[in-house]
């Protein structure tokens, strides 16, 4: 009778873990798919897109659509603007985000609750609403008069970096509500005898911020700026708006067709193998998305990890 | 002069200290939501409620009343539709996206060989799924061909959903459910590339839940089903709140209304409509995001 049961419960586990492996096994293939198949595609010759034979691994390996690829998108220039703008702008809204964040969790003041509402409606609100007024104010960038009053003209900030070094110093880029709202949840975690005893051991706010709170952040700062770098290097919305002839990957990326049919039949379009140019575009999002991919595989597990830490579940 | 002296004292104390910091701390942030976030959205505003026209000495702005927003639901072709199927877009797809990010998170939170591996591949479309990347892959005409080839070469694959569907209508289920379950799995790959945060939100959660209510329902003899219903779900359920939000939020960046709110500011030059668009486009998301925030958190359990 007891080993009937004893063997049932194990019967029971091996098929939960046999559906389990399936499941996870079935859905991860899912999600890494598409990037096999661009994988596949960018080692493809022409020709093997026709044959019949080839469905994964090529006939003819080679190395044409990543090198054309790379050409037109003008890769490393590209990859190295993007890296700048996304650490840039990275570094910056963590840091605004994380100064706006302890204030609201910890050196509350008369009025932080109803900023903090404000906070809440810069995630509710979507950026669309907003673009075009802010559109406008950067072309003509005045800073509520001051500028004019200087050099006696507003300044056209549009298609330089500043839009992103100004917003994001001043913790209202892309997502920033969220950042703020992530930092505001883990100081408001920490125990407050932290706070008490660097006081009491002679530390000011300023102090027990930068030497105390802010070392003790650690997995909220890696959160932050993971999500910030990611979301900025893949972010269209503003970048196509603010940087029109700039390279950085996301302005390559949507004229990437354009500058293809450009590229392979000196501006006359529709002679082109349409499949052919989809071939290219694919192995363009490859390279696109490559560095981040590479980057993720060495940060996953402090990601992974720092998440659970943050408390944006608390 | 006493009440001078008396803030003066204030500010000299700890409490008088931290308020300062405080302020200090929140002003880039202040300034910045100011400049870049009230004031435009109060011009946005008032665009929607004006004709625009821009000449060689600016902008000039003149009230029309609710003319745009009649323009906007009335006249233009577009927008009505694109909304609406948006919205029911949001509202299809935000249950499945809850649903199946909680089933992942509490696989991935059990014990198996391999659970860091799948981890990071559960959590790659968080990278991966945003932006531009998204809408090129959803043009592009190779793997079309692949999965072409797939469907004619596998007889498994051509008729998974619709075998399944078969089965069910012959069980007699409701039609409704049918199709929301059959349609459910032709787009999972929609559905998993978009449920990566919240994957990891509830992975964390649960991850908080103690140990000892799980052995304790065990040794009274809850089963493992049991134990889902009665302290998992009930525990994360403040989470499910914080990530239906989040998933209403970030279906706003995937809707083709977004683009129609921005070739119609950028390509056509009408600010009006376009700001008009932009806030019944952000009101009607308020309204699903008030009443489904409303609907659930009644439901919420928040451990004290």
């Amino acid at each position: 009778m007891l080993t009937r049961r004893f063997s049932f419960d194990k019967l029971k586990r091996w098929v939960w873990s046999f559906v389990r492996f399936v499941l996870i096994a079935g859905l991860s293939f899912v999600i890494l798919y598409p990037i096999l198949q661009k994988i596949s595609t960018a080692i493809k010759h022409k020709s093997d897109l026709y044959s019949p034979i080839v469905v994964w691994i090529p006939e003819n390996f080679t190395f044409d659509n990543i090198r054309d690829a790379m050409s037109i998108m003008n890769y490393w220039e590209t990859l190295f603007n993007t890296f700048m703008l996304s650490g840039m702008t990275t570094l910056l809204t963590a840091a605004s985000c994380a100064l706006a964040g302890y204030a609201f969790a910890r050196l509350r003041f008369k009025g932080s609750n109803i900023l903090f509402f404000g906070v809440i409606l810069t995630i509710l609100v979507p950026p669309t609403t907003i673009l075009i007024p802010v559109y406008m104010n950067l072309r003509e960038f005045s800073l509520g008069g001051l500028i004019p009053l200087l050099t006696g003209d507003t300044v056209n900030l549009l298609d330089s970096y500043w839009p992103f070094i100004l917003t994001s110093i001043t913790a209202n880029s892309l997502k920033a509500g969220l950042y703020i709202f992530i930092f505001t949840q883990f100081f408001r975690g920490v125990p407050k005898a932290i706070e008490e005893a660097a006081y009491i051991d002679g530390a000011g706010v300023g102090a027990t911020f930068f030497r105390i709170m802010l070392p003790n952040a650690f997995p909220a700062i890696v959160t932050v700026i993971l999500f910030s770098f990611v979301w900025q290097w893949n972010d269209s919305f503003y970048t196509t708006t603010y940087l029109t002839s700039s390279h950085v990957m996301s302005t390559q990326l949507s004229s990437l067709p354009y500058n293809l049919e450009m590229f392979l039949d000196g501006g006359e379009a529709a002679s082109s193998d349409p499949f052919y140019l989809s071939m290219v575009q694919d192995t363009g999002i490859l390279l696109a998305i490559l560095p981040l991919i590479i980057l993720y595989l060495f940060v996953q597990r402090s990601f992974v990890q720092s998440i659970e830490r943050t408390g944006v579940v608390g | 002069m006493n009440a001078v002296r008396k803030v003066k004292m204030s500010l000299q104390s700890y409490d008088g200290q931290k308020v300062l910091w405080g302020l200090l701390f929140v002003s880039p942030w202040l300034f910045g939501f100011i400049f870049f976030f009230s004031v435009p959205l109060l011009t946005s505003l008032q665009y929607s409620f004006s004709t625009i026209e821009a000449s060689s000495e600016g902008l000039k702005v003149t009230f029309a009343g609710l003319s745009n927003y009649i323009e906007a639901l009335a006249v233009n072709p577009n927008f009505n539709r694109q909304l609406v199927e948006s919205l029911f877009g949001i509202v299809i797809d935000v249950p499945l996206i809850l649903i199946f990010s909680l089933f992942i998170a509490v696989l991935l939170n059990q014990e198996f060989f391999g659970r860091s591996v799948a981890r990071s591949i559960f959590f790659l479309p968080v990278i991966l799924a945003s932006g531009v990347i998204l809408g090129l892959e959803a043009e592009s005409l190779v793997q079309e061909i692949n999965q072409q080839n797939a469907n004619a070469g596998g007889i498994a694959n051509a008729l998974g959903a619709f075998e399944l569907e078969r089965i069910m209508l012959r069980a007699g289920v409701n039609d409704y459910i049918v199709n929301y379950l059959t349609g459910a799995v032709s787009r999972i790959y929609d559905i998993v590339s978009q449920s990566g945060v919240q994957i990891l939100i509830f992975l964390a959660g649960i991850q908080t839940i103690s140990p000892q209510i799980y052995e304790a329902s065990k040794m009274e003899g809850a089963t493992g089903y049991e134990a889902f219903w009665k302290i998992t779900l009930p525990m994360v359920s403040p989470l499910i709140l914080v990530n239906l939000i989040y998933t209403i939020i970030d279906s706003f960046s995937r809707s083709p209304v977004t683009e129609l709110i921005m070739s119609t500011g950028f390509d056509n030059l009408n600010f009006g409509l376009s700001s008009a668009m932009a806030w019944v486009y952000f009101i009607s998301i308020m309204l699903i995001l008030a009443s489904s925030t409303y609907l659930i958190s009644k439901k919420v359990f928040y451990q004290e």
